[in-house]
């Protein structure tokens, strides 16, 4: 059995297993959600459209109904962020290139610099950068969407080597994130770091490389479900199509050179009604039939379906069983199709459906490595140092980065151009986060955040817990507190019994009495003495902890 | 002058060694001084047990061990909650005092010769707050200081250094401390890790003995709360040699039912008899935060205290019975401790309010049996304000339990308490003589100089040149405050020698320690950095 084959096998086996698990699922669609508009339902959208779900985020967007929380997250009005800055040294090692057209503290994204060292440093630099825009997100599903978007498109940005291209992409991704998904492939088919990474800038009529045009097809577009039946001969003449486009290396933009280009007419099979993309002789030959090539393929009703799929398994979950399919992606799809590919109005639709807010898809998404580590520090209030500070900064998000690739998340670093395994990969999806090497990694950073944090230029970022606690409504009362808290963090409610094990064995260290940790909360807030503080200081400590050690924690 | 003397001379007469817990500096006089000896000469071997037996919310001590010498005074102060003198039961070897009806179990254990009575036991400067007292004795500080660490965290910080990383090791396949029934873990917290395994961690005990889980739902999220407790389960390291241990063991003693705390005692005696290596349990039993109605309408020798104690006291001989079935007695020594005692005068209420010095209960077969200390000192006629003045400080029973029991070094043993406390602990005649006669004495130092420097002194880069006898070796670089500067090494190498640079760029000049450790042994080797 060849590979193909048996993927097949695995997916009839895996159509098997959806049948039994059936309960499982819902029938519900994409009607406006009319149910409760609480706590609890604003805590889920939040959880599944940013970093995790601030307490005050949680306030501000429960004074609003569903439909303006909703419009509020797909219309972010915070200004984008400024690019990343150099903020590692220029090298004075004799016969090495220095990053010295430009100075600490200020960007290099406009600089032309193409040494092996410098682009490494820049690297190192975007990913910090990335970071740092990560846990500052502003109140929108803006932050998720680009990821999701820079992992769909799926290039790995140390293959592509240059850290200007890479950031271009991803500015790029960033202009388009809540924009025309067409126009984003468009632009993106363009792409230094995509021509580069799928080599179409090698792509040309005497030599051509399909590698974009499969890409573009199978992982960008038409997918190879049931639904897309493009044939090898339909990848070959898009890569025809796509012939011509070339780097400028010392401008950093990409260029059509129509002397590379095939200049024939392309012939698509019946899957595309036969569609014929006239061969063009001209200059802007390139767009003009990237334009058709476009065109031919988004009139396939599959695309929608395709990205509709992915988009679904990114915010909602990763089974997709036929009552999903049916109530779900395809009047989804319909919505992307009916507005030209507008990604804000299928968005919207889809954070306002019954099946979104349908308690058979609260709490089930498992936490990716950027849930946990921007998410924890976004809940827990963590902050950084004005812009300015970029050293402490940089340096802080440079150990949170590697927190997030060491739990087996590497941003714009995939493993291929298929992205995160997580979102592809069956049977197992999300669950591949999870695993013996990782799960423990997961619970180190929490017990880390909690018991020492970070420090860097003696500035120190921890989880403050008595913090935390004081944000809460009632924290002298041992049992609001823990009911609080534990809404925030999980979405799994714990047994009484679990909580009141908790609370005896924690917050009022084997005592009986819920006054004990009445009198000691209110005599630090009265007093707040060193001593006063450390007997909250270290229950607190120890009770998230506790909780950030739960499975139930894993989950969003 | 030669190099090694050059250094000799280099050392300060008391430079400091790194840091053991927040505020504690262990004073090394130099080299030869016993406590470098011991620090280099690596964990002790020995299969010594310590069970903690912790009494939540303050034991009346004095409704527990009853003064019968001074029974009137005694009655007079509590006339509403006293125990009648000829429902004492008395102790063996011990007369003027005797034990609350209820501790028949306890009072067979002083007939066999295998429990211990210590009088008024508690600290200068009582604290009547729990949590802050908890506090007090779970670390071991001083009534007025912060210490962030507990006891045995330290304890076993010492003996098995850098843990978590490298454990379980070969030769500590097991947790190092186990706590069971409560999620408190000052007590095993290490100057930067805890030693114990509670159920803080995600699987607890009785799961991981009973092989039972919460139910999840029926849903999506059920099913992934499912996989992640399962993947949780395998990941928890000790997870399988606890579960061996216990299911090695199909036949224990008699335990009382309805006893939580011989329902954890159980599970303790099942592990240390099923093998683990363990060297700290810690079982907790809580309600004796008695105000009010602690005795009965009727009868002052039941009720809610009389209940509490008859528990203790029927789970520990229960608990020492098993060991002795097991055969495993001579390796344990268990010891019951309370935050506070309680108020000499009772209140009108039939209880009492927060105290200060208590007695506390050792028991084993390496006990020396009896009672040390005389009966409290009680007023003639009590005033509210009146406390059991202290007779030992509950630091002397560590320490000593540290030094009789694990067998430690006296100056280690001082080492691991607060620098203000440690000249004045106590060695008490608690342990009976020669129960570390047997123990194997730790590795002697080898005459092998596994970690050097060169140059040395140095003044920005220096080579550091180890021995590695193969697997896991760590070198670690440390400051004179004991902050870890560098982890040189921290992997897996074959047996050989090898060279690490290490680049002091950016630090003070001043004495720097590289710690190298590989398998069970370690060396400290002192650098000095100069202008």
């Amino acid at each position: 059995m060849d590979r193909r084959a048996f993927l097949k096998a695995r997916r009839l086996n895996r159509a098997a297993t959806d049948d039994i698990q059936q309960p499982f699922r819902t029938q519900s669609g994409i009607s406006a959600y009319t149910g409760a508009w609480t706590e609890q339902e604003v805590i889920h959208l939040l959880k599944r459209t940013m970093f995790g779900a601030k307490p005050s985020d949680i306030n501000y967007f429960r004074s609003m109904s569903m439909n303006q929380a909703v419009d509020e997250l797909l219309n972010p009005t915070a200004p984008q962020p400024n690019p990343p800055v150099k903020e590692y040294a220029t090298s004075t090692t004799p016969g090495v290139t220095p990053d010295g057209n430009i100075a600490q503290g200020t960007t290099w994204i406009n600089d032309i610099n193409s040494d092996g060292t410098v682009q490494s440093q820049r690297r190192g630099s975007y990913k910090k950068w990335w970071t740092g825009v990560l846990v500052n997100q502003d109140r929108s599903i803006r932050e998720k969407l680009i990821m999701f978007l820079v992992d769909h498109f799926g290039n790995e940005a140390s293959e592509v080597g240059n850290a200007n291209w890479n950031y271009k992409q991803h500015s790029l991704i960033r202009q388009y994130a809540l924009g025309n998904y067409k126009e984003l492939v468009r632009e993106i088919s363009k792409d230094v770091a995509m021509l580069r990474y799928l080599n179409g800038y090698l792509n040309n009529k005497n030599a051509p490389d399909e590698n974009y045009a499969r890409e573009l097809m199978e992982l960008f577009t038409l997918g190879k479900g049931p639904g897309s039946q493009y044939t090898e001969n339909d990848v070959k003449e898009a890569a025809k199509v796509l012939t011509g486009w070339q780097v400028n290396g010392t401008t950093y933009t990409s260029v059509f050179n129509l002397n590379r280009h095939t200049t024939t007419n392309k012939t698509f099979s019946a899957f595309f009604n036969n569609t014929v993309i006239t061969g063009r002789n001209t200059a802007t030959a390139g767009d003009l039939e990237l334009a058709d090539l476009l065109n031919m393929i988004f009139a396939q009703q599959e695309v929608a379906k395709f990205l509709l799929r992915k988009m679904y398994r990114w915010f909602v979950y990763y089974s997709i069983d036929a009552a999903t399919e049916t109530n779900v992606i395809e009047p989804l799809a319909e919505i992307f199709r009916s507005n030209n590919y507008e990604l804000k109005p299928v968005l919207s639709a889809l954070f306002k459906s019954e099946h979104f807010y349908d308690l058979l898809n609260r709490g089930c998404m498992i936490k990716t490595p950027s849930d946990i580590v921007i998410g924890s520090m976004r809940e827990m209030n963590v902050a950084f140092k004005p812009e300015t500070d970029w050293d402490t900064n940089y340096g802080l998000w440079n150990t949170f980065n590697s927190w997030m690739v060491n739990m087996g998340q590497n941003l714009h670093d995939p493993p291929n151009v298929s992205g995160m395994p997580a979102y592809y990969q069956e049977p197992s999806f999300h669950e591949i986060w999870i695993n013996s090497d990782s799960l423990p990694k997961r619970n180190q950073f929490t017990d880390t955040m909690i018991n020492s944090g970070y420090a860097r230029n003696s500035f120190r970022v921890q989880f403050n817990c008595v913090a935390f606690a004081q944000s809460l409504s009632n924290p002298g009362n041992p049992n609001d507190l823990i009911d609080e808290a534990i809404r925030v963090f999980f979405r799994n409610e714990l047994s009484a019994q679990s909580k009141s094990q908790i609370k005896t064995q924690i917050l009022l260290t084997g005592q009986q009495w819920d006054y004990y940790w009445t009198n000691a909360w209110t005599a630090y807030v009265s007093n707040p003495t060193t001593a006063n503080f450390n007997t909250v200081n270290t229950r607190l400590k120890s009770l998230f902890q506790y909780l950030f050690n739960l499975s139930e924690y894993q989950l969003a | 002058m030669k190099r090694k003397d050059f250094l000799l001379n280099a050392l300060p007469a008391a430079a400091l060694l790194p840091e053991v817990i927040n505020g504690y500096s262990v004073k090394a006089f130099d080299q030869q001084s016993p406590l470098v000896q011991a620090l280099m000469r690596g964990q002790t071997v020995t299969d010594h047990v310590l069970v903690i037996v912790q009494l939540s919310g303050g034991n009346d001590g004095l409704n527990m061990v009853i003064p019968v010498a001074d029974y009137s005074k005694y009655y007079n102060a509590r006339t509403n909650i006293a125990i009648p003198e000829n429902r004492v039961l008395p102790i063996a070897g011990v007369s003027g005092t005797g034990l609350h009806p209820s501790m028949t179990g306890l009072q067979t254990l002083f007939t066999e010769g295998k429990a211990k009575l210590v009088q008024a036991v508690g600290y200068p400067q009582p604290n009547f707050s729990h949590f802050r007292a908890t506090d007090i004795w779970m670390s071991a500080s001083n009534s007025n200081q912060e210490v962030y660490s507990g006891w045995a965290g330290r304890y076993l910080n010492y003996e098995f250094p850098d843990f978590p990383t490298g454990y379980p090791s070969t030769t500590m396949p097991d947790p190092l401390a186990i706590q069971i029934g409560s999620t408190t873990t000052l007590t095993t917290q290490g100057p930067t890790a805890n030693m114990g395994m509670s159920i803080t961690n995600p699987t607890n005990f009785y799961n991981l003995v009973n092989g039972t889980t919460d139910p999840v739902p029926s849903t999506p999220a059920g099913k992934e709360l499912k996989y992640i407790r399962q993947v949780n389960q395998q990941t928890q390291k000790y997870s399988t040699v606890i579960k061996n241990a216990a299911n090695s063991i199909t036949q224990q003693g008699t335990y009382p039912t309805g006893n939580s705390l011989a329902d954890q005692l159980k599970i303790v005696a099942r592990l240390i008899a099923g093998g683990l290596k363990t060297r700290v349990y810690m079982v907790s039993f809580g309600g004796f935060d008695t105000h009010s109605v602690q005795v009965g309408a009727t009868d002052t020798t039941t009720g809610n205290h009389a209940t509490l104690l008859q528990r203790v006291s029927d789970a520990i001989k229960a608990f020492q019975d098993d060991l002795k079935f097991q055969n495993v007695e001579d390796r344990v020594v268990g010891m019951t401790y309370s935050e506070f005692g309680r108020r000499i005068k009772s209140n009108s209420s039939t209880g009492t309010d927060h105290g200060a010095a208590a007695p506390m209960f050792l028991f084993g077969s390496n006990i020396e049996s009896g009672m040390l200390g005389v009966n409290p000192t009680i007023p003639a006629s009590a005033t509210v304000n009146d406390n059991i003045p202290m007779q030992y400080d509950f630091r002397s029973i560590y320490s000593t339990l540290l030094e009789k029991w694990f067998c430690l070094d006296k100056t280690v043993v001082d080492s691991l308490f607060p620098p203000n406390i440690n000249s004045q602990l106590q060695s008490l005649s608690i342990i009976k003589a020669g129960a570390c006669s047997g123990i194997t004495p730790p590795p002697p130092t080898s005459g092998d100089v596994l970690i050097t420097n060169s140059p040395n002194p140095f003044t920005s880069s220096t080579t550091i040149k180890f021995k590695t006898a193969g697997g896991h070796t760590f070198i670690q670089i440390i400051d004179t405050l004991g902050r870890v500067i560098k982890i040189l090494a921290d992997r897996e190498y074959t047996a050989g020698t090898y060279t690490l640079d290490f680049n002091s760029e950016g630090l003070p000049t001043g004495i720097y320690y590289a710690r190298f450790q590989n398998g069970v042994t370690q060396q400290v080797r002192a650098m000095m950095k100069v202008r």
